[in-house]
């Protein structure tokens, strides 16, 4: 990175607090993949002047796969760890490039004691660029396909299909929507703890699947907005042996792009 | 004698209700068996929410076909349950067509040519329902997992709704003929019959007295019909009929992503987390001790009666499954299944219970005995069951219940996750890696 990331902590010591605190979540602080992910957003926020912190080693996971997997116990004892944190240095706006946390932010803190308002990645695009703060020009885009894949966090689970679809928009790129999305979008097979595990025993897997619908558009990117999804599309991609072809890229990693960052 | 119709009518109504109400008291009582879960909030949102999606069948027509033929059978249903007044009056006081008196000449005609033609669109609806659950091959209606009574059940309902619509309209076109040979007076319209069964009827050209014993047993048949179509219900998935409205009511109005927190996991953890809790104080004087809960359901007395509410509501139409990442995948996991072995195992409960006067452990349980754990471990959560069910149930809150169960009471997690739960809990994240190293990508 060619500019300093700042903490939380850093902020506190200058005796100043930040316009919002970008949660990066544990595949975006450790996944090789995610970590581009997580820089390009940070690279868009540096660009346009938001005033961002994050908690570095005081952060940890949010305990959603191990809810998700039945683990109520250490799922609370990380929730209230996180929001003793966060609590302690007043946090009031978060976001987070990851659905799952996202969802277990916003929907799950609250009835532990952790008020906060949490955006998505491709919300906090969209408002910037309702603002007028973020402009983006899509010239390398321009007519490449591209087609969306609906993370279940973002989107069954909270109800945020416009945001993403919006930003792509400004691409002027060729979107393409997959048969199963929105709604009805089919899972990349990650959710619910299974990134953590073997698959059952079945016909396929479910990132295939996807993979196989998605590619049957034979679209230039599979663009998406979760690290998850990122990852079980990027190893469908590979099997099928379109990775020379076809790239599979969160929105965020788009926009940098567009933007030459 | 004369009037013994009426006695045997009275006796089959109640009968008839009695049976039925029975039924619903069991039915009740089952339910009860599960834990209390308050869904008393948001009373405005909730009457609107059944409203729409109860009787306002939003969500069904997001499958047009199924949806149209759905609304047709539906709204036939209901309103042709308006000749039921009707049919209870006759039968009680012996009269004919009551409502003719109470509404009037003009206003009799529209309501009975309206019942005729609802009355054929049930029809037109079943057959078409008839033809493609068993001859069209739509694979959620065709799967394995429905064979044996789920199927019979399903071509059942069919089968007698389309027979009380024969019996309604075999009834109306002897009437109608009866009434233009002067035997009956001249009572309502009936288009379809007129243009369907009438013509057919004046090629045998009956007598008057054969026209009136088949609009006698018509009259009967559907009457009877309709009691054992009601005390049926019991047996079968049609229950939805009735169970659609409280559970769309009772439905979960929060966002998807929301599970819910176990309170008593957090009075623990708040606990361990203060510094100035005393972990060996005795509780103090007077305070509630609360008998030790169990995490998660293993049985259908765990499940909460909401739930079990769910279970019964399922019709089965498999909605859920089909949209299933992992049934679509050939994985064992199906959540139509998942609610349909709670209620199957209920109701083997509810026998136990009319059998012992209460439950005596039959060394079986829902977990294992009817839902297994390569169900259970095989969901994404992703919540495409709950957002395609037409009547707002839940089959993945029961899945996550029984996670909970094989996690916290039994640590029957599969490997690897035990692996991810305690990489969070020791390092903060599902990954080995040091938690010191968060901020290295910012490095990089």
């Amino acid at each position: 990175m060619d500019f300093t990331i700042k903490t939380m902590a850093d902020y506190a010591a200058e005796g100043k607090s930040p316009e919002v605190l970008f949660w990066v979540g544990c595949a975006g602080s450790f996944d090789d993949r995610a970590k581009k992910i997580t820089k390009a957003f940070c690279k868009i926020l540096n660009k346009i002047g938001v005033d961002f912190a994050v908690l570095g080693q005081e952060e940890s996971c949010t305990g959603d796969p191990a809810k998700r997997a039945g683990n109520e116990f250490v799922f609370q004892m990380m929730a209230m760890t996180n929001i003793e944190v966060l609590n302690a240095y007043e946090v009031k706006k978060i976001v987070t490039a990851c659905p799952h946390c996202f969802n277990t932010l916003k929907n799950e803190y609250p009835s532990l004691g952790g008020n906060y308002e949490v955006i998505h990645h491709t919300q906090f695009l969209k408002q910037l660029m309702e603002d007028g703060r973020l402009k983006i020009e899509g010239g390398a885009f321009k007519g490449k396909k591209i087609t969306f894949h609906d993370p279940c966090y973002l989107g069954r689970a909270n109800g945020e299909y416009e945001a993403p679809r919006m930003l792509l928009e400004k691409l002027d790129a060729e979107l393409v929507e997959m048969k199963r999305c929105k709604a009805n979008g089919l899972c990349c097979g990650a959710g619910g703890a299974q990134m953590f595990k073997e698959p059952e025993k079945g016909d396929k897997d479910v990132n295939i699947e996807r993979t196989e619908e998605a590619l049957s558009f034979e679209p230039k990117i599979i663009a998406t907005g979760c690290p998850f999804c990122n990852t079980m599309l990027t190893d469908g991609v590979k099997h099928f042996n379109k990775n020379t072809e076809v790239e599979v890229k969160d929105i965020v990693e788009l926009l940098a792009e567009a933007e030459d960052l | 004698m004369q009037y013994l119709d009426n006695i045997i009518f009275l006796i089959l109504l109640v009968a008839g209700f009695g049976l039925f109400g029975k039924s619903l008291l069991k039915i009740y009582r089952n339910i009860r068996l599960g834990k209390e879960i308050n869904r008393s909030d948001r009373k405005a949102e909730r009457w609107e929410t059944m409203a729409r999606v109860a009787m306002g069948q939003s969500r069904m027509v997001k499958r047009p076909v199924a949806g149209i033929l759905h609304l047709f059978v539906y709204v036939g249903f209901v309103i042709i349950n308006i000749e039921l007044i009707e049919i209870i009056v006759d039968g009680i006081f012996g009269t004919h067509r009551f409502l003719a008196t109470i509404f009037g000449h003009t206003f009799y005609n529209i309501f009975t040519a309206t019942l005729e033609v609802l009355a054929i669109l049930v029809i037109i609806g079943v057959v078409l329902f008839f033809i493609r659950r068993n001859f069209y091959g739509v694979k959620r209606l065709t799967m394995k997992e429905l064979f044996g009574w789920p199927k019979n059940d399903a071509n059942w309902i069919l089968i007698i709704e389309f027979a009380l619509m024969v019996f309604f309209f075999t009834m109306n076109s002897s009437d109608l003929i009866l009434q233009q040979r002067g035997v009956l007076a001249e009572h309502g319209s009936f288009p379809i019959s007129q243009m369907t069964l009438v013509p057919f009827f004046d090629i045998f050209n009956f007598d008057s007295g054969f026209l009136v014993f088949v609009e006698r047993a018509a009259w009967w048949l559907h009457f009877v019909g309709i009691l054992f179509f009601m005390n049926y219900l019991y047996y079968s998935k049609h229950l939805h009929i009735i169970l659609a409205f409280p559970s769309t009511w009772y439905a979960n109005l929060n966002l998807y992503g929301k599970f819910n927190n176990l309170d008593s996991v957090t009075a623990e953890i708040k606990l361990m987390m203060d510094p100035n809790a005393d972990p060996y104080a005795a509780p103090a004087e007077g305070a509630v001790t609360e008998a030790p809960s169990k995490f998660g359901a293993e049985d259908v007395f765990d499940l909460n009666q909401v739930q079990l509410l769910n279970a019964y509501s399922c019709t089965e139409c498999g909605r859920c499954t089909s949209v299933c990442p992992a049934n679509i995948t050939g994985k064992k996991l199906s959540p139509r299944l998942i609610l349909m072995k709670t209620r199957d195992r209920l109701e083997e409960v509810g026998r136990n219970i009319d059998k012992n006067g209460k439950f005596e452990d039959d060394g079986k349980k829902l977990l294992n005995d009817y839902i297994t754990k390569e169900e259970l471990w095989a969901c994404t959560t992703c919540n495409a069951c709950t957002e395609a069910c037409p009547v707002l149930l839940d089959p993945l809150s029961i899945i996550f219940e029984m996670r909970r169960f094989l996690v916290m009471e039994q640590s029957a997690a599969p490997q690897e996750l035990n692996l991810m739960m305690t990489n969070v809990e020791n390092n903060a994240a599902p990954w080995q890696y040091n938690q010191a190293d968060r901020l290295n990508w910012a490095k990089d």
